[in-house]
């Protein structure tokens, strides 16, 4: 049967992370990994195969099972709900899901509107407030949404809060903390579970070392 | 809304072209003859279900449904799934006398799509459906007949995890004690977040024995040891006698000589509020999606009568991925004809056919190409012009 590792990497910000915590897990990866411009790498000694993603869609690849498990933002699981088992805290890549807006402004009372990248969790966390807003959905630049007036608030992913500075914006409020997850397709879960179950010992075994 | 181009078709509907219908049916016809030979009988029910009778009591999610309205105003459903159809004639036409019965079905069923693609609205399920025996003996005849019938139908590598759905349910209840925190826990189960459960657990203020016993749920996989490491962490009660029908269930299927395909999972949670106590899921290596799934359900209750019922369905498009490349052979061959043999080819061609060959009468005159026409047949023959 085949036991190769399909991993699903995503690539910017978190991959970094991620790939230094492989490191100290000690799985031997080459040194040239991340300055490769491939999409797919082959890691022989491993028995491994790494794909590299945008991070939004790892969660995707995995679900369709042409990954066995991937590293992906708790925000990007939320928003896209696919059916994937969450199994570790990686505890990489902090930051946070926030609302944000112009200083000192109120929701306009007729047709609040609200930009993001992230229209699911948006609507479940302004449906839970009570409030009914609509939602516009960007791609990216979210801060430009409010400056411009294309809408009263943002939801967005906050790590140090200078974007929202820089741009003249404030935290209103915090709707979730976000860190990255090792996410496992759920048929691989079960046939490769001896090759999973050991990532997820290592993998842990580094993170609760990295916390302490 | 945009004009329609007229090759569409609705989002999730799927064509079967010849060479995949062949495969189909082959793959469904070994199925269906392994469970034939097991003596379950097959049924047929309407696609046209009430969504407030067979609608309602499925286990599919309310959003997944297709919806239409019949004349009178009575919400309809496409059926979503075989099996409440199945409880609601079982209730209504062939429990009698309070026997054992034996069902079995292969049928297309309709789920609205959600997502992108990949994901069928329309899908050809194969399964069974062993209603009123409580005994583990019935739990493990389903299984085994899952196991037996995926073997028959060509399928080699491919694993059920099985779990009860009464373990963890016991075990939060007994730790936690209220119904509303089990049932938090349970969610986090059935969305598959162990990061979640994990967090949900440290949360509440209890013994750290306890927390311990609660996380352990999740490292609870693998063969036989599983139920003794499982004994460890659960207290008498329904808790450990769902761990004794698994024990049981264990050695039914070894007595098939089937336990190399059986793994059990007690983190299997397939759904919130359907099934009532041993629930089981297929997989194949190469295919992202369970190929199967099945499990004990208390559904007939719902259509009036009491009995409780265990059965499994089979995706048949998921086994055919499983599958891989199936090696269809052509076998059809081909008689060209004119006018003046047309005779001397119409009998060759009923010898050919009794002999059981598959036939194909082709006046020479209507093909354009004949190069083209002749690579589609096994074998040709030619009469033509005179004798």
């Amino acid at each position: 049967m085949n036991t190769k590792l399909t991993i699903a990497m995503p690539k910017g910000r978190i991959f970094e992370e991620a790939l230094e915590l492989l490191l100290k897990a000690g799985y031997n990866l080459p040194p040239e990994f991340d300055d490769s411009r491939k999409l797919i790498l082959d890691v022989e000694a491993e028995d491994m195969r790494f794909i590299l993603a945008k991070p939004m869609d790892v969660a995707t690849y995995v679900e369709h099972g042409v990954a066995d498990v991937g590293i992906a933002g708790k925000d990007v699981l939320l928003e896209e709900e696919r059916d994937v088992y969450e199994l570790l805290d990686l505890r990489i890549s902090a930051c946070y899901l926030a609302v944000a807006g112009l200083p000192g402004t109120a929701m306009n009372d007729v047709a609040p509107k609200v930009a993001t990248k992230y229209p699911n969790v948006a609507a479940a966390y302004f449906r839970e407030q009570g409030e009914q807003v609509e939602i516009i959905k960007l791609n990216g630049s979210i801060e430009l949404a409010p400056l411009i007036g294309l809408a009263d608030r943002i939801v967005d992913i906050v790590s140090t809060g200078r974007t929202l500075v820089e741009n003249g914006l404030v935290e209103y409020e915090r709707i979730k903390d976000v860190t990255s997850r090792l996410i496992v397709n759920p048929v691989s879960y079960r046939i490769k579970d001896e090759r999973i179950n050991e990532l997820v010992t290592r993998l842990s075994t580094v993170v609760s070392l990295e916390v302490k | 809304m945009s004009r329609l181009f007229m090759f569409e078709k609705p989002l999730g509907m799927r064509d079967t072209l010849p060479e995949l219908y062949e495969k189909k049916h082959r793959v469904r016809t070994l199925m269906e003859d392994a469970i034939k030979q097991w003596g379950y009988q097959f049924i047929d029910t309407p696609t046209l279900e009430y969504y407030e009778t067979v609608g309602t009591a499925s286990a599919i999610l309310d959003s997944e449904l297709f919806k239409l309205l019949d004349k009178d105003g009575h919400t309809l459903v496409l059926r979503p799934d075989m099996t409440s159809p199945i409880a609601r004639v079982a209730a209504s036409r062939l429990l009698e006398n309070d026997l054992p019965l034996r069902l079995a079905y292969a049928g297309n069923v309709y789920r609205a799509q959600q997502r992108e693609g990949g994901r069928p609205a329309e899908f050809e399920q194969i399964g069974v459906e062993y209603i009123n025996d409580d005994t583990v003996s019935s739990d493990g005849e389903v299984i085994a007949l899952l196991v037996s019938s995926l073997k028959k139908a060509g399928l080699s590598q491919f694993q059920v995890s099985v779990g009860h759905i009464g373990f963890a349910q016991e075990l939060f209840k007994q730790i936690l004690g209220t119904n509303g925190r089990a049932n938090a826990l349970r969610r986090f189960l059935y969305e598959k977040n162990f990061v979640g459960y994990r967090e949900q657990v440290n949360s509440y203020s209890l013994s750290s024995i306890d927390k311990k016993r609660l996380l352990q749920l999740l490292e609870l996989r693998g063969g036989e040891e599983v139920i003794g490491k499982a004994l460890d962490i659960v207290e008498d009660g329904y808790g450990k006698e769902s761990l004794i029908q698994l024990k049981e269930l264990w050695d039914v299927i070894s007595d098939y000589g089937l336990k190399d395909y059986v793994k059990f999972d007690f983190t299997i949670v397939s759904h919130m509020s359907y099934y009532s106590g041993i629930l089981f899921e297929a997989y194949a290596g190469n295919v992202g999606f369970p190929i199967g799934n099945g499990g004990r359900y208390g559904l007939i209750e719902k259509f009036g009568k009491k009995a409780s019922a265990t059965g499994f369905a089979v995706r048949l498009d998921k086994l055919l991925e499983a599958m891989g490349s199936l090696e269809v052979t052509n076998t059809v061959e081909c008689i060209f004809f004119s006018q003046e043999r047309r005779k001397e080819a119409f009998q060759l061609a009923e010898t050919m056919k009794g002999e059981g060959k598959q036939t194909v009468l082709q006046d020479i005159n209507g093909v354009k190409n004949l190069d083209a026409f002749t690579k589609k047949f096994a074998n040709t023959t030619f009469l033509i012009g005179g004798a």
